[in-house]
């Protein structure tokens, strides 16, 4: 005879209590809300419980799309604005990282120049537009410039950031091992730092779509922030949507690409 | 041959005074263990050994000359392995061997022999997070023995595993002294470890860390086996030196 079958006690089972908080993989959720909201609008403007005024129709601003794109403009704004975005996003992301590896790496340089980051960063760069019109010129510098100079602010607060976080067990045992200055910071801190200072690219490349629009407030005539700035002043609501779409993509985009960036370089990590 | 000596060693962190007079001799060829209660100041002087901190008073000597193809005299092993995570097995014994213009085809034998000394041939293109504590803290072996020491500093190496792989890693410590004696210079707690591996143990005494006893053990390596009864004589003898101190170390506030 079993023990459980003498037993007289009440008996249940040890509830289930944990799991959780654990981030894990679900594919097609994020394109099912995509979906559904698209949906949902599209609905509403047909009904007639979503005003015309308030949103457009989708199927309308993927019309406009389409209209765009067959007129051959669709390539005229986009390569003058990723051009922009490539240039002023690089030029402030490189010289972000070295300053912030610098003072990362050098007490001075931490004393000198933090205050002036602090300082920096919440300057909306979109007020200095016009300084930089009159340094760089109304052409593609200005452009560069503020592209760049919002990138570059917090770019350098993550890489410090990081710099500061990489394991100094790493680095004695680097020192230990009678590796010179240079090669701890080439084999040692810059791969440590490297998730971190990934995760503040993502952040920058975001401003810095962000400020593309901006920058094309003045003296430009192509440009996806021309081509929605112009919609905004004449309210034609389907083709700032159009606009918009494809800001959203491109930061789709860049983000897909910095997680592909993650995938490849830190896979070492657990 | 390289000797190290320890003459009058002193040192502070602030007003915190860590080690006092210490004065040592590390013969070539053994292993010297450095036991002492929690605080005691072990790890502080292994540091002050290998040059990665300054002693306040007092000066370590190194006695001769390193041994010929000797890349690195003075070599750690660490408690937590420091191994670079996104490098693979063979490229963190490369790295300690690339600053020495060591590289490409010339490593390859030296990386090729260090790994099949510590068994670890078949891993040499995994990356530190697939393998076990015991198979990192032998990556670390490795890459102490590529540098061809003088002297190993080994600093808790074995106190971030579990008891059966602290076992079957004293056995690979033991067997490669036996095939090729190293000098080290051991720091524990762990006083099995001690009688296990040390021809000397240093007892030190609790903050501010004095040298208490140096107990010699004859008994040869290869011969000392897991539950020895010689060794548990020893051992006895240890703890009874550091039993009221360890519970004083203990019951001692951490200033910081």
């Amino acid at each position: 005879m079993s023990d459980a079958r003498l037993e007289t006690r009440p008996m249940r089972e040890v509830r289930f209590r944990g799991g959780g908080f654990q981030p894990e993989r679900r594919r097609w959720i994020g394109v099912a809300v995509f979906v559904l909201v698209i949906g949902l609008v599209e609905w509403g403007t047909r009904a007639g419980w979503i005003s015309a005024l308030t949103l457009p129709r989708p199927s309308e601003v993927l019309a406009t799309f389409g209209e765009l794109w067959e007129s051959g403009l669709f390539f005229a704004h986009l390569v003058p604005s990723l051009t922009r975005l490539a240039v002023g996003a690089a030029l402030g992301a490189s010289v972000g990282i070295a300053t912030g590896m610098l003072i990362g790496l050098f007490s001075y340089m931490r004393a000198a120049l933090v205050p002036v980051i602090a300082a920096i960063f919440p300057i909306p760069k979109i007020a200095l537009l016009p300084l930089f019109v009159i340094w760089f010129g109304i052409d593609e510098g200005s452009k560069y410039a503020l592209i760049a100079f919002g990138t570059f602010t917090p770019t350098v607060v993550a890489t410090y950031g990081a710099v500061d976080n990489v394991d100094r067990t790493l680095i004695r045992m680097g020192q230990s091992f009678g590796l010179s200055w240079l090669s701890i910071v080439r084999k040692i801190v810059l791969p440590g730092a490297m998730p971190g200072i990934l995760s503040g690219l993502r952040i920058s490349l975001a401003i810095a779509i962000i400020l593309l629009v901006a920058a094309e407030m003045l003296g430009a005539q192509y440009g996806i922030g021309a081509y929605i700035l112009e919609a905004g002043s004449l309210y034609d609501l389907e083709r700032l949507f159009a606009g918009v779409v494809i800001l959203s993509i491109l930061g789709v985009l860049v983000s897909m690409t910095i997680g592909f960036m993650e995938q490849r370089l830190l896979g070492w990590r657990t | 041959m390289m000797d190290i000596r320890l003459e009058g060693i002193a040192h502070s962190y602030g007003v915190t005074e860590v080690l006092r007079d210490v004065s040592l001799d590390i013969d070539t060829g053994r292993i010297v263990c450095l036991v002492g209660p929690s605080g005691c100041g072990k790890s502080t002087l292994l540091r002050l050994i290998g040059g990665l901190e300054r002693p306040s008073q007092g000066r370590v000597l190194q006695i001769g000359a390193p041994p010929e193809g000797c890349l690195n005299p003075l070599t750690y092993i660490f408690q937590d392995f420091a191994l670079l995570p996104w490098r693979t097995v063979r490229g963190n014994v490369s790295l300690v061997l690339e600053d020495h213009g060591i590289r490409g085809r010339k490593a390859a034998p030296i990386i090729a022999d260090v790994l099949a000394r510590t068994r670890l041939s078949d891993f040499a293109d995994a990356l530190p997070k697939q393998l076990s504590g015991g198979m990192k803290q032998r990556v670390a072996i490795a890459r102490a023995l590529a540098v061809n020491p003088a002297v190993m500093l080994m600093d808790e190496p074995l106190s971030a595993l579990d008891s059966q792989t602290r076992e079957l890693l004293m056995d690979d410590l033991i067997s490669l002294w036996t095939r090729e004696p190293f000098t080290a210079v051991y720091v524990t707690h762990n006083l099995a470890e001690a009688v296990r591996l040390g021809h000397r143990v240093v007892v030190l005494s609790r903050r501010p860390g004095r040298i208490r006893e140096i107990v010699e053990i004859g008994k040869p390596l290869a011969e000392r086996g897991y539950a020895d009864p010689d060794l548990d004589r020893v051992q006895q003898h240890l703890w009874s030196l550091m039993r009221e101190e360890a519970r004083a170390a203990d019951e001692e506030l951490i200033d910081v």
